[in-house]
């Protein structure tokens, strides 16, 4: 019903390309975060799904039908800004209400509109209110009752939630899951948040420079990122990436890290095809390790490093342990009190769920 | 704690004799703050205390030689004259039909200057081109033109229209003169309303006047003020372009007001003179009186919070 489609679009300022035929399609209900630090070009391409900024190239369609050339009020598309974007002279209800007084929307049907989103949002009682009499999560709520009486195709949210203080970041993402499982309505959401990006979305599209790095589901981003950039950006504490040598023993390949002032420590039992292992057999590689794939262990156990603890930070839940592995800094997230600084330690390494990567070109290897 | 206390109580006397002097040099400070504030005041006030006071004498007691004292007895015959009586030169009927003119004049080229700089710097924040910033430069370069230099060009342009000498052709004058202050009045105001305000009426679906008009100006009501008064202020005082492009009936207040104090006959009238000026510059005292705190406000505010 409402598909988004992004194909080889493409945006340039002068000579200057900040989007590089970035294609990606999403189906009805679907929740799309685009996901990328300042300067990576997705509030752009959220512009240019608006309409409010040109597209230089390529082809977006919303449900079907290419809106390139279309203005944005022919696109049947509702926005939420970071600034929220409220007409300051209004009141809550005439900012909700103006663009259906300027489609001609009878009296009735806006009053009916009103309601249903007030109801819905929990602020009847703010109608009558100026913005300026509002706090931010009640400016917030009203930008999205301005939305949803628009009854849109595709609605756009632009880093919505990053003006709010961290308290009411995470009552309001919560908010918009509720409202997104309500409405059903597809979604395209900006952020640089890696958290609000797993939390909220279906498909994730990890941008940087004005391309697509990986488009998943958050938990196949999360687990098996593309490639090394995605890898640190998606997740907090951010993956390990430490350096290691390929090896292949008994035809099993196997990841050799350095340990200063230990053994080497071997890791097997990692899912890689029989073809890469053979590829990189003997080469330098990247091991994506995610903190919690750590554990403690006897000091017997296989798949395991025997490290020198410098720096524990415990963080309550569970306690970081900062050790050196491969020549970097590497985080691991064990129980509370489990080890102690400037002691040694064994742990267990979950090698099944570990991401390799390729040194040169730090694409992932599968 | 016995010594403590000895040592707090040995030390409370110099303490206390310490803040005695402080005080009293902090009173001798408010005195000469206030005693200098209060002679600068009155050195600024006095021309209006001889104008009011002259105004009101007769003009026998002037010439006897009161110049400053209070008058010994209080008649506004010299405004009436100066209002409807006094002599220009060609004609006998006092400021009034000139203040009219003024009026006539000052209004329509108040509302258009306005108007037009409010829709200029709406566009050249909102609505930027290629070369928004070229014809906002050129038009700041207006600013800083003097009078005396567009004379000759505006008289043969005013011509050419057919305005020379009327009322219309002055409204035209002030209107365009005042575009260049009011386009930066309202260029500046604007920069600071969020551009994703804008963005957020587009995609509700409102077009370029629709965001004008229901959005920009009731977000711009500072400055609207502070722009009326700025031009009301301007064309109301202003005499060269008045005498330069009005003649005779068609003269602006200001140029009626040289004319009435400069023609004399007999004795010169100071009262009538002083009256005549005060009836000149009550319009704009009224506009600052009315909407002069607007006018700081405006001046000041800063972002548009919404």
């Amino acid at each position: 019903m409402s598909t988004l489609e992004i194909d080889r679009a493409r945006k340039l300022y002068g000579e200057l390309e900040v989007l590089k035929e970035v294609s990606i399609s999403i189906g009805t209900g679907d929740f799309l975060v685009l996901l990328g630090p300042s300067g990576c070009g997705k509030s752009t391409l959220l512009n240019m799904i608006a309409g409010l900024e040109e597209i230089s190239g390529g082809e977006i369609r919303i449900a079907g039908k290419v809106v390139n050339d279309l203005s944005p009020k022919d696109r049947d598309i509702a926005m939420v800004f970071q600034s929220y974007a409220l007409y300051p002279t209004m009141t809550v209800r005439q900012n909700i209400e103006f663009g259906m007084k300027i489609r001609r929307v009878s009296q009735a049907e806006r009053d009916k509109a009103v309601k249903t989103a007030a109801d819905l949002l929990q602020m009847t009682h703010l109608l009558d209110r100026k913005p300026s009499q509002l706090s931010g999560g009640q400016r917030q709520r009203v930008a999205m009752g301005r939305a949803i009486v628009r009854q849109p195709k595709l609605f756009l949210f632009d880093e919505p939630l990053s003006n709010l203080d961290a308290k009411l970041r995470v009552d309001m993402r919560t908010e918009i899951k509720r409202l997104h499982a309500r409405l059903g309505t597809t979604i395209v959401y900006v952020t640089h948040d890696q958290i609000e990006a797993m939390t909220l979305a279906t498909r994730v599209a990890v941008m940087k420079d004005g391309v697509v790095q990986h488009l998943d589901d958050p938990q196949s981003v999360y687990d098996r990122p593309a490639n090394v950039y995605v890898a640190k950006f998606v997740g907090s504490p951010s993956m390990n990436i430490i350096p290691a040598r390929l090896e292949v023993e008994d035809g099993r390949p196997v990841a050799a890290i350095d340990i200063p002032g230990a053994a080497t420590a071997r890791l097997s039992g990692i899912s890689l095809s029989s073809q890469a292992a053979a590829k990189y057999a003997g080469r330098s590689i990247l091991v994506g390790i995610r903190p919690e794939l750590f554990s403690v262990a006897g000091e017997q156990a296989s798949q395991a490093l025997t490290v020198n603890i410098d720096v524990v930070e415990p963080t309550g839940p569970d306690t970081l342990a900062l050790f050196q592995a491969g020549g970097v800094e590497v985080t691991a997230r064990v129980p509370p009190r489990a080890v102690a600084a400037r002691t040694s330690a064994t742990l267990a390494v979950d090698t099944g769920k570990i991401v390799l990567f390729d040194a040169d070109n730090e694409q992932r290897i599968d | 704690m016995a010594s403590n206390a000895a040592s707090l109580a040995s030390n409370s006397t110099p303490l206390a004799t310490k803040a005695a002097s402080f005080r009293r040099q902090h009173r001798i400070g408010r005195a000469v703050i206030y005693g200098s504030l209060f002679f600068m005041a009155a050195f600024y006030l006095m021309p209006l205390w001889v104008m009011i006071t002259t105004s009101v004498k007769h003009l026998d007691e002037i010439y006897a030689g009161s110049f400053i004292g209070l008058p010994q007895q209080i008649s506004f015959d010299a405004w009436r004259t100066a209002w409807s009586e006094a002599c220009n030169g060609t004609a006998c009927k006092g400021l009034k039909p000139y203040f009219i003119n003024s009026l006539l004049l000052t209004i329509p080229a108040v509302i258009m200057s306005t108007g037009i700089g409010a829709i200029n710097g709406y566009v050249i924040t909102k609505w930027r081109f290629p070369g928004s910033n070229v014809i906002f430069g050129l038009l700041l370069f207006g600013c800083f033109l003097p009078f005396q230099a567009v004379i000759l060009p505006m008289a043969q342009t005013l011509g050419i229209l057919g305005l020379a000498g009327s009322l219309p052709g002055l409204v035209l004058v002030h209107t365009v003169y005042g575009i260049a202050f009011t386009t930066l009045f309202f260029r500046n105001y604007f920069v600071s309303i969020p551009d994703e305000l804008v963005r957020a009426a587009k995609i509700d679906g409102a077009g370029f006047i629709r965001i004008f008009v229901s959005i920009m100006l009731p977000a711009a009501l500072p400055i609207i003020v502070v722009s009326c008064i700025w031009q009301f202020t301007q064309i109301w005082n202003d005499y060269l372009f008045g005498a330069s492009f009005t003649a005779g009936e068609n003269a602006p207040i200001t140029v009626a007001l040289n004319n009435i104090v400069n023609v004399s006959m007999g004795r010169k009238e100071y009262n009538v003179d002083m009256a005549a000026a005060m009836i000149a510059a009550l319009p704009t005292l009224f506009v600052y009186v009315v909407a002069g705190r607007y006018f700081v406000r405006g001046l000041t505010a800063g972002a548009v919070k919404g």
